[in-house]
């Protein structure tokens, strides 16, 4: 008599559902996912029940592929699950877990059922392994595109949060750049500076590269890019905080920089200050002049 | 539209393009302010292009070609009120439109205008005067 390990399997799982589940719930108490805090009792016993239930209905639709249509609403289910770890900060290891634990539980279950019958235990414990790997990678699989998507997102926010544009008085403003610049960065601050300009309506952009470590020819690339498109909007751009070093290195590698540049943010500041018409002076002391 | 109306406010002229430019719109333009810089002997252009989102390298081309044909004439050409996106795609295009001068918006065009034009008028020579005499 052939034996077909999914109706086995599917026929343990719908008989022996309590005690499987039971033995689930103990095996993922003894897990680290509880003992980190990162998830309370309750829900992980509701997300027990969840999955559960939809192994019990996907294995009784047949099939044993996991990527059927049979398996859908509980790829969903485990998916979201992983999501949502991968957000709360879980390990690799507790979230595959929580699909693999339930092996043994099967296992169990089905040498109960299947007392004896050494063959079609065999054929259970090759499917119940088959589709619960399989689960167990597309679980992992969920959990690294979420990690990825995080990465990602944390990247785009560090590129905003290190290019502001700041006003310095009434149509000069100062973009201090701070990092390694990028073509994908270079593209934000470009974007960054030249909408400021048009909402401030400014005259001149002063770029302070004191933060920008290196300075080879790409940066210097970009750089220019930058200053040229300001230009078209019709500002002026002073590149500031070129160090001696830097400096020295752009004159051996031969990078021209021809914009007007100034050691300092203070100098570049003047030097705009006076363009616009304005200078700053120094006034008397208010207690010599009561005097 | 197959003409851009050209202004003439005192010693400038004024181009505001507010439509999609094609290429034949363009070099229509073009042609029509050749002409009506000899004939008005105009000493400044200024083409203000807030309303332009779109540019390719044609447009960009002929935005220097104007400038330069302009030159030629004797007046100078400002561009004014260019949006963001229009200004990072001419510079990735490698068209910075050396020889324009630009402004924010119609006002400070107009200013650069307004100043060489006075600067002339108190008998200041500019560089191009002296080198012809």
């Amino acid at each position: 008599m052939k034996t077909d390990g999914a109706e086995v399997l599917s026929k343990t799982v719908t008989q022996d559902e309590a005690a499987i589940l039971d033995a689930w719930n103990a095996a993922l108490r003894e897990g680290t996912s509880l003992q980190s805090g990162r998830i309370r009792e309750a829900e992980l016993q509701t997300q027990v029940k969840a999955v559960f239930g939809q192994i019990r209905d996907a294995l009784a639709s047949g099939g044993l592929d996991a990527d059927a249509a049979g398996f859908a609403s509980l790829r969903e289910t485990l998916a979201d699950i992983s999501r949502s770890r991968a957000i709360q900060g879980f390990t690799p290891t507790d979230t595959a877990n929580f699909v693999f634990s339930l092996k043994e539980p099967i296992f169990d279950a089905l040498k109960r059922m299947l007392d004896g019958d050494a063959t079609a235990l065999a054929a259970g414990v090759w499917a119940a392994g088959k589709v619960l790997d399989r689960l167990g990678l597309q679980t992992m699989e969920v959990f690294l595109a979420s990690r990825e998507e995080v990465i990602g997102r944390q990247g785009q926010e560090i590129a905003e949060l290190s290019t502001p544009v700041v006003r310095l008085w009434d149509g000069i403003l100062a973009l201090p750049l701070i990092g390694t610049l990028d073509s994908a960065r270079t593209g934000v601050v470009m974007e960054n500076l030249l909408q400021a300009i048009v909402d401030e309506e400014a005259e001149i952009a002063i770029i302070d590269i004191t933060g920008v470590p290196t300075v080879d020819t790409l940066v210097a690339q970009h750089l220019l890019k930058t200053v040229a498109a300001a230009r078209l909007m019709g500002a002026d751009c002073i590149v500031s905080g070129i160090r001696p070093q830097i400096a020295q290195t752009m004159v051996h590698l031969g990078v021209e920089l021809n914009v007007v540049s100034k050691a300092t943010l203070a100098d570049a500041f003047a030097v705009a200050l006076k363009r616009t018409g304005r200078k700053v002076v120094r006034q008397q002391a208010p207690a010599e002049e009561r005097r | 539209m197959d003409r851009i109306p050209i202004l003439k406010l005192g010693g400038a002229l004024i181009v505001t393009i507010q439509v999609d430019m094609h290429d034949r719109l363009a070099l229509a333009l073009e042609e029509d302010l050749t002409a009506m810089i000899a004939r008005t002997s105009a000493r400044g252009v200024l083409i203000e292009i807030s309303a332009l989102e779109i540019v390719d390298s044609f447009i960009g081309r002929m935005l220097v070609s104007i400038a330069a044909v302009s030159r030629v004439l004797d007046a100078e050409t400002v561009v004014a009120g260019m949006r963001p996106a229009v200004a990072i795609t001419l510079v990735e295009l490698g068209l910075e439109l050396t020889g324009i001068k630009t402004a924010l918006n119609v006002e400070r065009g107009m200013a650069l205008i307004q100043a060489r034009l006075s600067e002339e008028d108190d008998g200041h020579e500019s560089d191009r005067d002296r080198h012809e005499n």
